[in-house]
């Protein structure tokens, strides 16, 4: 199964790279741009038809080596249909 | 004790790491210590007196700084030294390692400029309870460079609180007069912190380069009294 992580700073962690972003984009004529984060999603392929196990699995791998909980919060999607379930557009 | 034996100091090479030969330069020259390079695939740490995790970008920086080297072979065993109480000198990436394994609190993110910053610093020391600043005054100001991308070192405000408390801050930021302010900070880091210690106190990090700062010839000096502090701490210890 196809397992996404997706690595966001936490809210009130200061981004600098988004807010490079967030100015380029306004530069470009997105005024209405109000803010960018940037984060990470990584797509691991695990081997199991069990979604439980391979969403367990993605839990476990962010908490201890894709993600730094300090600084950073963490989502697992499964993918379904070729799309991950439940990422934002 | 004029009779002591020469420290041992293990300098830990990561692939990646490109300060390990300034590393043990420096031990080498102001310590007079018997240096051993070891792998990151290695566990023998050769019974040392100091472990050095040094600069550069182990595993190519790869996913956050010092995430990947934290699993390294070499890292159980400097965790068991360190949770034994021994020395541990994180410098730069090293500080970065530190952090990502939990062996000092927080976490690096992206200098607040985005830019790499590569140039002299001034630091303040705030705290003599490392073997590292015990024998350099509070209140002085040392200057050695600094060279990094990622070193915005953050911690939750619940854990930085504690940490203020214990003593836990080393080296903050300042200006050439030693003050804090515009200037003086090349990264952003909370409240201008450039190293710090875990509770115990023997475990240090730091972004700036001291084993940088060991010989004239490079600018300055300040950097070989972090390690003349070290000696003059063991010395004690071996005294007493």
């Amino acid at each position: 199964m196809t397992v996404f992580v997706k690595v966001m700073l936490k809210p009130g962690v200061l981004d600098p790279q988004g807010k490079a972003i967030a100015d380029a984009l306004h530069r470009l004529g997105y005024g209405s741009v109000s803010d960018v984060r940037a984060g990470k999603l990584f797509r691991v392929e695990v081997d199991t038809d069990d979604p439980k196990a391979a969403k367990e699995a993605g839990e476990q791998m962010a908490g201890k080596l894709l993600a730094n909980p300090v600084i950073e919060d963490y989502e697992v999607l499964l993918e379904a249909a070729g799309a991950p379930t439940g990422a934002a557009r | 004790m004029s009779a002591a034996t020469a420290p041992r100091v293990a300098v830990v090479v990561f692939p990646g790491s490109n300060c390990d030969e300034d590393a043990a330069r420096a031990a080498r020259n102001v310590l007079q210590a018997d240096v051993k390079m070891v792998r990151h695939d290695e566990r023998a740490l050769g019974d040392p007196d100091l472990v050095i995790l040094p600069g550069g970008f182990a595993y190519g920086d790869y996913l956050r700084s010092g995430a990947m080297a934290r699993f390294s072979p070499v890292m159980e065993s400097v965790a068991a030294f360190a949770g034994q109480g021994g020395a541990v000198l994180g410098i730069c990436n090293g500080f970065q390692i530190l952090c990502e394994a939990g062996l000092l609190p927080g976490a690096m993110l992206r200098n607040e400029g985005l830019r790499f910053v590569c140039r002299d610093v001034f630091l303040r020391v705030e705290s003599k309870r490392t073997p590292f600043t015990l024998a350099i005054n509070k209140g002085d100001v040392l200057r050695m460079p600094v060279a990094h991308g990622e070193g915005n070192w953050t911690a939750e405000r619940r854990v930085y609180e504690e940490m203020l408390a214990r003593d836990q801050i080393v080296f903050r930021y300042v200006r050439s007069d030693g003050s804090r302010g515009e200037g003086g900070n090349p990264n952003g880091s909370l409240d201008d912190v450039a190293g710090i210690c875990n509770v115990r106190g023997n475990v240090v990090g730091l972004m700036p380069h001291p084993e940088r700062a060991c010989d004239e010839l490079l600018g300055g000096t300040d950097g070989a009294r972090l390690f003349k502090s070290f000696a003059t701490t063991r010395m004690a210890m071996q005294g007493a």
